[in-house]
């Protein structure tokens, strides 16, 4: 493709959580217990280009690694593998001031209106904090600076004296993004953002969103489980099961017409207000435990398609139209 | 009042999307003033409350209010000894409460063991929090090994009595109110760590000390302004609980004869003085300073219990 | 005869809590009927008093909160003002309730077959074996693979959709004529409620059970039921036939929520939205609730608008309605907007 540099590219991140063994069940093994030490492969070999400019959507079942890598992006946490690459420059590689430039401008809205928000701070402080510690605005100016935050998502800054838990849901994610915004970023990080406000509301952060991204030239990772959002709202998406990108395509693209069986699945069982009670034969089987995924495919338990090859054979991200790849074994059989 | 964002054109009737986010946060009650009324909705816990504070101005004003310094040679008068309640002395002060076996007033003695036992217990509970607070928070920002070794260590100290714990030491240090006092720390701060790092390991997990990394904001601000002050709903009340039960420990260390010295007479001190007048029938000299323990210590437990109750459901709401 | 006649009909229910900071109206003037076989959703925002309509049908209302009026039939028979006793007699054999987490039905330390038997033990005097028997059915029925190794499991030995689905199980055991189902798949994952919902459709159309489906998702709505009542602070202000509600709202409400759905709306354009926040139920607005987010509001909004029907099976609560497409100003609905402006 063109040989502009992406904002962000992941190549090949994977992030694992051990679960080491406690005192007691050491103790237990000693004396014949089989407890074992637990990995979860989160995130299993991810790589991923975002341009500038570009909202990118993540979607995927439950526990399909979602806000892992979404977090790994935000520098919430360090990948166990791979590279997370900034405006062309390894973050890990970063040291001192330009570590935290980098770290600055990639924030994240988070899903729960209440959590995300220090309950026993005000919303100036809430908002104010990041940019005073880090000096980003004269001490002095901070006030004025903390008004026009509140004000770019949609709040009065006569409230900047009261507590999040005075706030609705909708107004509490505003002051989320307002603190977000606060230092600057280039890149947000919505993960769920939109999933714990009632429907009214939802539309209005999502405006906002839209609003943002036009004022301020943002990028997003916009994670959801609501398909309807995604194909509002993205260019591109980008469908994980168990840790692994399946699929990755043009939004018209996908949902013209998904490649991989298990896109196809997502997207024909979503409920959509404008498809109704179609006679369909869902999904069938549960989705498999982190912590032993299926061999080969991740997907085969569950594919209607599945062959012998799909349980030994990891199949590989291929590109099967420009800019369009996807992880089955079914496309090289096409050809 | 347009802002960038809010292009008036693209939004629906009915309103500006800055109109859309701002109307009707209704007023609210201030948290304090919430705290107050759902605190005072209970009038057994007003009543301790009142209590609690006449016998905490006692003791902040004894010197001042009781009827003799009993611990003045010059005022107190052996020949007064053992008066029962409400007898007069030699030279007409009239000693409500009776006198003790050295013919103190009692009345002035409970005031200025109530100063002594008070400060004791508040003094140890003081220092108690401060090192439960930082180990707990320690352990629970650290996690891992560090953590398991310092919950280890705590696990065995709540394992042991306090009371043998503090025995164990007095043994050791000796007499005196610092040593009483390194005795209840040392017996109490496992309390302490164990309910803040219960509740630092919730809080961690919040996606607002997330968003705080994100930011990339220190870890000490982060462990100290953001975490540590979503901890002090519990500590507030495990430290009002655990306040009464240093001072019932000093109380009974004192009338072990292993808390503090003669000179410096708690209600323990002075209950156990009074002990070996009981049988014979000078009641007054043992009971009157154990009523003034178990008033002090009932009221602390009861405004303890309805601070659990009002702050633990609530705050977060 | 019972085809016509509506398994349950619930007319003008009010239920209110007596908290210290006054009296919230949760629900307030509630009123339906249910067909056999029918299902219903029921949408509205956090707060609108959905769960409490179902806990008012199954009696489940507990201080400070208290059913005040109106009335609930089921099958002709007056609910309200039943002794304890006899909605315990009805609960799980009549009318039963499925929760958002199943582990309000499911007792952890407890084998399912043994809870599923107790269920049906309790209220017929069936044999052992036979009762084990329906059990069995029961699972297999909801799509449980192998029901009979997973009658010897426990609830935390089930992933959270197959526990939903036992819960399911569990409402169905005694084949009741209505079940409440609140948000019983909201916590799932899309494959797991899609599973649940396209079950939960044959067996409403398998059995002649009626079905009442909480949700705010009106997408599910859209794919599951018959016919959608959407509730705004405490009242319901819009019901009808699933199709014609979703492709025709007339109350601003219900268009404002259809409109602000993604699909609806063309890629990447801004969406429709309802201003402003649902109100709190102990300051409501006099007149109609919705007016201080209605772009419809004038003078006559200051009276609350009743319930109106239309011959087609619809009713809404506005002076200002959306016309459907196509139908004259001068429509039977249009009625109340004009005779009161
Ligand atoms: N801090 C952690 N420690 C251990 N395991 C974790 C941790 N965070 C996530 N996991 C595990 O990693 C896997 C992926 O979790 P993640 O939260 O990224 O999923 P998700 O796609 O965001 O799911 P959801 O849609 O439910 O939010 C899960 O199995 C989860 O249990
Ligand atoms: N125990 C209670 N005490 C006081 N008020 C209550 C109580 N239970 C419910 N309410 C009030 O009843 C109203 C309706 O609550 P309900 O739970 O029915 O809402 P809902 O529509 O189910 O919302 P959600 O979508 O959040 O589940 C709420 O606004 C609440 O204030
Ligand atoms: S690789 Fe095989 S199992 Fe996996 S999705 Fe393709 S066909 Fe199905
Ligand atoms: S009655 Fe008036 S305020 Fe209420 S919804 Fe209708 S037009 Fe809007
Ligand atoms: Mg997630
Ligand atoms: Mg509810």
């Amino acid at each position: 493709m063109s040989g502009e540099q992406p904002l962000l590219r992941l190549e090949g991140v994977s992030k694992r959580f051990t679960k080491h063994l406690d005192a007691a069940e050491k103790l237990v093994n000693l004396v014949g217990g089989r407890r074992r030490e637990e990995v979860v492969h989160a995130v299993d070999d991810v790589s991923l280009d975002v341009r500038e400019g570009e909202v990118v959507g993540l979607v995927g079942e439950s526990g399909c690694g979602k806000s892992t890598l979404g977090r790994v992006v935000a520098g919430v946490h360090q990948p166990s593998d791979g590279k997370v690459i900034w405006r062309g420059k390894d973050v890990s590689g970063l040291t001192g001031a330009a570590r935290r430039d980098a770290l600055l401008k990639i924030q994240m809205i988070f899903q729960d209106p209440m959590s995300s928000l220090n309950p026993r701070m005000r919303v100036a402080d809430i908002i104010g904090e990041a940019p005073r510690v880090h000096g980003l605005v004269p001490a002095a100016d901070i006030p004025a600076y903390v008004d026009e935050m509140l004000q770019r998502v949609g709040l009065d800054p006569a409230y900047k004296t009261r507590y999040p838990h005075q706030f609705s849901g909708g107004q509490r994610q505003r002051i989320g993004i307002a603190r977000a915004l606060a230092v600057k970023p280039d890149f947000l990080v919505c993960d769920e953002s939109i999933a714990a406000l009632d429907v009214s509301i939802q539309a209005q952060v999502l405006n906002l969103f839209m609003d943002l991204r036009t004022d301020l030239g943002l990028t997003y990772l916009f994670i959801s489980h609501d398909l309807g959002v995604v194909e509002h709202l993205s260019d591109r998406v980008v469908i994980m099961y168990l840790g692994r990108v399946v699929e990755s395509a043009p939004t018209e693209a996908l949902f013209g017409g998904p490649n991989h069986p298990y896109a196809r699945a997502l997207l024909d069982e979503v409920p959509r207000i404008d498809r109704r009670k179609r006679a369909f034969q869902p999904v069938k089987g549960e989705i498999p435990s982190p912590l032993s995924p299926p061999s080969g495919c991740h997907f085969h338990p569950r594919c209607p398609h599945a062959t012998a090859r799909c349980r030994e054979e990891v199949p590989r991200l291929r590109e099967i139209a420009p800019g369009w790849t996807s992880a089955c074994h079914l496309n090289d059989e096409r050809g | 009042m347009t802002t960038p964002n809010t292009q008036p054109g693209a939004t629906p009737p009915g309103g500006s999307a800055l109109a859309a986010a701002m109307p009707a946060v209704p007023p609210v009650e201030s948290p304090l003033r919430r705290f107050l009324s759902d605190f005072s909705a209970s009038w057994l816990a007003l009543l301790a409350t009142l209590m609690l504070a006449v016998i905490i101005l006692i003791a902040l004003f004894a010197p001042w209010i009781s009827p003799q310094d009993p611990y003045d040679l010059a005022v107190v008068s052996i020949f007064d000894a053992r008066l029962p309640p409400g007898s007069t002395s030699m030279d007409g002060t009239t000693f409500w409460l009776g006198t003790d076996g050295a013919g103190r007033d009692l009345l002035s003695a409970i005031f200025y063991g109530l100063r002594i036992s008070l400060s004791v217990g508040v003094m140890s509970g003081i220092i108690a929090i401060i090192v439960g607070m930082s180990v707990g928070l320690a352990a629970a920002y650290a996690g891992g090994r560090t953590e398991t070794l310092i919950m280890r260590v705590v696990d065995l100290q709540l394992s042991l009595p306090a009371v043998l714990i503090a025995l164990i030491l007095l043994a050791i240090l000796g007499k005196g109110v610092d040593k009483i006092i390194i005795a209840l720390v040392i017996a109490q701060w496992a309390y302490y760590a164990r309910t803040v790092r219960a509740s630092a390991l919730v809080e961690r997990r919040r996606e607002y000390v997330e968003a705080a990394a994100c930011l990339g904001l220190g870890h000490a601000r982060i462990v100290f302004r953001h975490i540590l002050p979503n901890c002090v709903a519990p500590l507030i009340v495990v430290g009002t609980v655990q306040t009464a039960h240093a001072i019932a420990l000093e109380a009974t260390l004192s009338f072990l004869g292993v808390g503090l010295p003669l000179t410096e007479p708690s209600l323990g001190l002075l209950i156990s003085n009074g002990f070996e007048y009981m049988l014979s029938g000078k009641y007054w000299i043992a009971v009157f300073p154990g009523v003034a323990l178990l008033l002090t210590i009932v009221s602390i437990n009861i405004v303890g219990d309805q601070l659990r109750d009002v702050l633990n459901p609530r705050l977060q709401k | 005869m019972s085809q016509t006649s509506p398994v349950l009909q619930v007319e003008d229910l009010q239920t209110h809590f007596f908290t210290r900071a006054g009296v919230a109206r949760a629900v307030d003037g509630v009123s339906f009927s249910l067909g056999r076989g029918e299902v219903m959703g029921l949408v509205g925002e956090s707060g609108s008093g959905k769960t409490v309509t179902g806990f008012s049908l199954l009696g489940l209302v507990d201080p400070p909160g208290r059913i005040v009026g109106g009335s609930i039939r089921l099958g002709g028979e007056e609910l309200i003002g039943r002794s304890e006793r006899d909605w315990q007699a009805l609960r799980g054999t009549r009318i039963a309730m499925i929760f958002q987490d199943p582990m309000m039905t499911l007792n952890p330390v407890l084998r399912i077959d043994t809870q599923m038997i107790e269920a049906i033990r309790a209220h017929a005097p069936v044999s052992e074996a036979d009762a084990r028997e329906r059990a069995r059915a029961a699972l297999a029925r909801v799509g449980i693979p192998s029901p009979d190794e997973r009658l010897a499991a426990y609830p935390h030995q089930f992933s959270g959709g197959m526990r939903q689905r036992v819960a399911i199980a569990i409402a169905l055991l005694n084949e009741p004529d209505v079940i409440v189902a609140d948000e019983p798949t909201t916590a799932l994952d899309v494959t797991i409620q899609a599973q649940i919902l396209y079950e939960v459709r044959k067996l409403c159309a398998e059995t002649g059970m009626a079905m009442i489906w909480i949700t705010h998702d009106l997408a599910v709505v859209g794919g599951l039921a018959d016919k959608v009542a959407v509730m705004y602070a405490g009242r319901i202000v819009e019901e009808g036939p699933v199709d014609a509600v979703l492709d025709g709202p007339l109350h601003p409400y219900t268009h404002g929520l259809v409109g602000s759905v993604p699909s609806q709306n063309q890629r990447g354009q801004k969406l429709t939205q309802i201003p402003g926040m649902a109100p709190s139920l102990l300051s409501l607005p006099p007149g109609c609730s919705f007016a201080p987010r209605c772009a419809r509001a004038d003078g006559a909004c200051a009276v609350m608008p009743d319930l109106v029907g239309s011959g087609d099976g619809r009713a809404m609560r506005c002076h200002h309605p959306h016309l459907p497409p196509g139908e004259a100003a001068g429509g039977a609905i249009g009625e109340t907007g004009r005779a009161r402006a």
